[in-house]
C-alpha cells in the first residue's frame, strides 16, 4: 500500500500550482470570473500550451496521463485556486471524442474549444430523461446550463437517435447559444437546437456518456478537495488573528471543536476521492464515484457554511476570498448530479 | 391549554389579510415573492400604506400614538404580511430607536423624532458594530469628545444596513475610556449629512448591496442629541437588544418560505415525476416541516410568556438559533430543488427570455448565500449560545 503521489504527478501538480499561484491570484480570478466571457481566454491558452489537457488523456490516445489520479491531481490544483477555466468541459469532451475514435489533437493543442451538452431542464442529471431528438442529421431540443458554453466553438451533444442515445458534433453557429455567467464564477449557456445540422460521431453512446460523466464527477470531487483545503486553511488563519474579548477567537474551545469537525469531514472527503480515482475506468467506477460525489456534496456544503459562520460578517462579503470558495463549494453539488441523485445511484448500484 | 387564536385575534387576522389583499401593490408583491432585491421606494411605499391605516406603529404603546398591539397581535401581523408577500418593515426607526426614545429620550427628542419615523421623513441606520467590535460589542472604539455644546466624533462603524438610504444614524460611541468597557459608552443621534461622515458600500457574497461602512472624521454633533445620560449607553443597548429579540424567530417569513418551496417542488419535473414525490427530497422537506411545527409552538409559548412579563427573556436566544437554522435549511432546499438551473448569476436577461430557472426562482441561490447572514447578525448564534449557557451555568 502506498498513498504517495508518483514523481510524474508531483511534478505536474507543482508546475500547475506554480502557474495558478502566479496567474490566478484571487483578485484577478474574481475580475475575470464574474465579467464576460467569465474566464481569461489568454491565460487559458497559456495553460493549454503548458499541456494541461495532455495530462487528462491516456498515452495510447496521444496524451500523457489520463488515469484517475492524473485527473484528481489536476483538478485539486484548479480547486485550490478557484480557477474559472473550462477544464471540466475539455476533460469530458476529450473522453467522448476518444470513445468515438476521433482525432484529439485539435482539442489537446487548443485549436478547437468544445463544451459538452448533455443536461436538459427536465433531465438535469439522468441520461434516460433526455428529450433532444436527432432526425436525418438534424437536432431539435434545448440543452440547459452547458458549462463552458458561453464561448465554445463546438458542442458535443447527447441526443435521441433511433431510440438510443447518440453523440453529435454541433457547431455553435448552427444553434442558438445564449451564454451567461455563474453565481460562483465561470460561464455556461443554453444551447437551443431547432433542426440544427450536426454530425453523428457515435451511435449507442450511453456507455461513453456515463464514462465521461464519471470522469467529470471525479474531477469535481478533486476540485472540491482543493477548494476545501484552501478555505479551511484561510479560516484557521482568520481564527488565529481575529481578536474578540481580548484574545484570538481560536482560543475558544467551542470554535476549535467545530474546526476539527470540518477537518475530519475533509479527510473523509479526500479518502473517498482517492477511492473514486482508483476505481475510474474499472467496473467499480460508477458506484465508487457516486459515493464520492454524495460525500463531497455533504462535506463541501458543511465547509462552506461553517467557514462563513466562523468568520462572521466578513464571511458574507464579496471582498473576502473565502466567500468565493464557499460559493464554488456549494455549487459543485449542482453539477453532474447532486447529493440526493448520487445517494439514489449508490442504492441502485448495490451489488 | 388552548393553542388556537381567540375570536378577537381571528378577527384581527382577517382584518389585516383583507387590507393587504386589497391594497398591497401587485408588482411589489411579485418582486417580494421572487426574492428580488428591493429599493428604497419599495419600503417607503409599504411604510406609507401601513401608516395610512395606523398599523406602521401598531406595536407602539397607545400613549405614543400606537395601537398597543401585544406580542401575539404583532405575530399575527407579521404572519399575514409574509403570506401576502409584503416587504418587511424597516426596523431601525420603528422597532429599535422608537422604543429607546420612549424609555430614555427627552420629551423634546420624542416629539421631534417619533413623528418623522412614521411619516417617512427619517430613515434611521444603526451604528453599533465596528471592525474590531462585533461579537464583543462593548470593546467599541468610536470616540465622542465633548467640545462646548458639541461632541466631536472619530472612528468607524461597519455592517450598517441600508445606510445608503438613511439620513440619520443612532450610534454607540465611547465617551470614557477608564474603567470597564461597558461603563464609558453613550447613545448618540446623528445626521448622516454632517461634515466628516462618509459612507462606503460593502458588497455582499452574492453581489448585492445592503450594508456599509460609516467613517467619522471630526464629525460635529450637538450635545442635545445624546439620548439618556452620558456613559449610560450600554443600558440602552441592552434594552434595545431585548426589543430586537421579540419576533426573532421570523416564523411568518419561514412558514411562507416553506409553502413556496412546496409549490416549487410540485412544479419541477425530475425523472418524469414532480420533484416533491422524490423520496429523498420529500424527506428533507418533511424534516424541516417537523422542526418548523415545533418552533411555531415554541415561539407562541415564548410570546405568551413575554406578554406576561413585558419583555422576552434569555430564552429568545433559542428562537434566534433555531429560527435562523430552519430558515437557512429552507433556503438550502429551494436552491437544491433547482439543480443546475440554480447556478446562473441572476440578471434581468436571464429572467426575461432565457428562463433557465422557473419563473420567480432565478434568485434562489443568491438568497441562500445572502441568508447565511441571519445566523451572524443581531448577535451571532455563537453569542446566543453564550447567553443561554450563562443562564444555565451561572444563574
Amino acid at each position: 500500500m502506498n498513498f504517495e503521489m508518483t514523481d510524474d504527478r508531483r511534478m505536474l501538480s507543482d508546475s500547475l500550482t506554480r502557474f495558478l499561484s502566479k496567474q490566478y491570484g484571487i483578485e484577478h480570478r474574481n475580475k475575470v470570473a464574474y465579467a464576460a466571457p467569465f474566464h481569461d481566454p489568454a491565460k487559458w491558452d497559456e495553460m493549454v500550451e503548458l499541456g494541461i489537457l495532455y495530462a487528462l488523456v491516456r498515452e495510447d490516445q496521444g496524451g500523457m496521463g489520463g488515469g484517475g489520479f492524473d485527473i484528481a491531481c489536476v483538478f485539486e490544483a484548479l480547486g485550490q485556486h478557484l480557477c474559472p477555466e473550462p477544464v471540466l468541459a475539455n476533460l469530458m469532451a476529450l473522453r467522448l471524442l476518444a470513445a468515438a475514435g476521433a482525432d484529439l489533437e485539435p482539442v489537446l493543442t487548443g485549436q478547437i474549444h468544445y463544451a459538452v451538452a448533455i443536461g436538459e431542464t427536465e433531465a438535469p442529471y439522468d441520461l434516460q430523461d433526455i428529450r433532444c431528438e436527432a432526425t436525418a442529421g438534424r437536432l431539435t431540443g434545448r440543452k440547459s446550463v452547458v458549462y463552458g458554453g458561453y464561448d465554445a466553438e463546438r458542442f458535443l451533444v447527447a441526443a435521441k437517435h433511433n431510440g438510443a442515445l447518440a453523440l453529435f458534433d454541433l457547431a455553435a453557429r448552427d444553434a442558438e447559444i445564449a451564454g451567461y455567467g455563474m453565481i460562483d464564477g465561470g460561464n455556461a449557456a443554453e444551447v437551443i437546437c431547432d433542426n440544427s445540422p450536426a454530425t453523428l460521431l457515435l451511435d449507442r453512446a450511453e456507455t461513453a456518456f456515463e464514462a465521461a460523466l464519471d470522469a467529470g464527477r471525479l474531477a469535481l470531487c478533486a476540485e472540491a478537495i482543493g477548494a476545501m483545503d484552501t478555505a479551511f486553511a484561510a479560516c484557521v488563519d482568520y481564527l488565529k488573528t481575529r481578536k474578540q474579548f481580548g484574545k484570538p477567537i481560536a482560543s475558544f474551545q467551542a470554535l476549535q471543536h467545530r474546526m476539527i469537525d470540518l477537518q475530519i469531514e475533509i479527510e473523509q472527503a479526500r479518502s473517498i476521492t482517492i477511492r473514486a480515482a482508483d476505481a475510474l475506468d474499472t467496473p467499480a467506477a460508477p458506484r465508487a464515484i457516486a459515493m464520492a460525489k454524495n460525500l463531497i456534496g455533504r462535506a463541501a456544503r458543511l465547509v462552506a457554511e461553517e467557514t462563513i459562520q466562523l468568520q462572521g460578517g466578513i464571511g458574507v462579503t464579496w471582498e473576502y476570498p473565502g466567500a468565493h470558495y464557499a460559493k464554488r463549494l456549494v455549487m459543485i453539488d449542482h453539477q453532474l448530479g447532486d447529493t440526493d441523485y448520487h445517494l439514489e445511484r449508490v442504492i441502485a448500484l448495490a451489488s | 391549554m388552548d393553542l388556537s387564536y381567540s375570536a378577537q385575534e381571528k378577527a384581527f387576522q382577517i382584518q389585516i389579510r383583507e387590507f393587504l389583499a386589497d391594497n398591497l401593490p401587485q408588482d411589489l408583491a411579485a418582486r417580494v415573492a421572487a426574492r428580488k432585491p428591493l429599493g428604497k421606494q419599495d419600503y417607503e411605499t409599504f411604510h406609507a400604506l401601513l401608516n395610512s391605516k395606523g398599523w406602521l406603529n401598531g406595536h407602539w404603546p397607545k400613549a405614543f400614538g400606537g395601537q398597543g398591539w401585544n406580542a401575539v397581535e404583532q405575530h399575527i401581523f407579521d404572519e399575514e404580511s409574509f403570506a401576502a408577500n409584503a416587504p418587511r418593515t424597516i426596523p431601525f426607526g420603528l422597532r429599535m430607536l422608537a422604543p429607546v426614545l420612549m424609555a430614555f429620550g427627552s420629551p423634546e427628542q420624542q416629539s421631534e423624532y417619533l413623528p418623522r419615523i412614521l411619516d417617512g421623513t427619517d430613515w434611521w441606520a444603526q451604528g453599533y458594530s465596528e471592525p474590531g467590535a462585533g461579537s464583543d460589542l462593548a470593546s467599541l472604539k468610536t470616540r465622542a469628545e465633548r467640545d462646548g455644546d458639541d461632541y466631536i466624533i472619530n472612528g468607524q462603524k461597519t455592517w450598517t444596513s441600508y445606510a445608503q438610504y438613511a439620513n440619520r444614524i443612532f450610534c454607540l460611541v465611547r465617551t470614557n475610556s477608564d474603567g470597564k468597557p461597558q461603563e464609558g459608552i453613550s447613545f448618540l443621534l446623528m445626521d448622516l449629512d454632517t461634515d466628516g461622515v462618509e459612507i462606503r458600500p460593502i458588497r455582499t457574497i452574492e453581489g448585492g448591496y445592503e450594508v456599509n461602512e460609516v467613517f467619522f472624521t471630526n464629525a460635529r454633533v450637538p450635545a442635545k442629541n445624546l439620548v439618556g445620560t452620558e456613559n449610560d449607553g450600554w443600558t440602552i443597548a441592552k434594552y434595545l437588544l431585548l426589543h430586537e429579540r421579540t419576533n426573532i424567530a421570523g416564523v411568518g417569513d419561514t412558514m411562507d418560505a416553506l409553502s413556496k418551496v412546496k409549490s416549487q417542488a410540485a412544479a419541477i419535473t425530475r425523472a418524469g415525476r414532480p420533484l416533491i414525490q422524490n423520496p429523498h427530497f420529500a424527506a428533507r422537506l418533511a424534516q424541516i416541516e417537523i422542526d418548523l411545527e415545533a418552533m411555531k409552538i415554541t415561539n407562541l409559548r415564548m410570546l405568551s410568556d413575554a406578554q406576561k412579563k413585558g419583555a422576552p427573556g434569555p430564552e429568545a436566544s433559542m428562537l434566534k438559533i433555531k429560527g435562523t437554522v430552519i430558515r437557512q435549511a429552507i433556503n438550502d432546499l429551494a436552491r437544491r430543488a433547482l439543480g443546475p438551473a440554480a447556478a446562473p448569476f441572476p440578471s434581468e436577461e436571464l429572467e426575461g427570455n432565457l428562463g433557465v430557472a422557473p419563473d420567480g426562482h432565478a434568485h434562489d441561490a443568491a438568497a441562500y448565500f445572502n441568508n447565511r447572514k441571519i445566523s451572524i447578525y443581531g448577535g451571532s448564534n455563537e453569542i446566543q449560545r453564550n447567553i443561554l449557557a450563562k443562564g444555565l451555568f451561572q444563574p
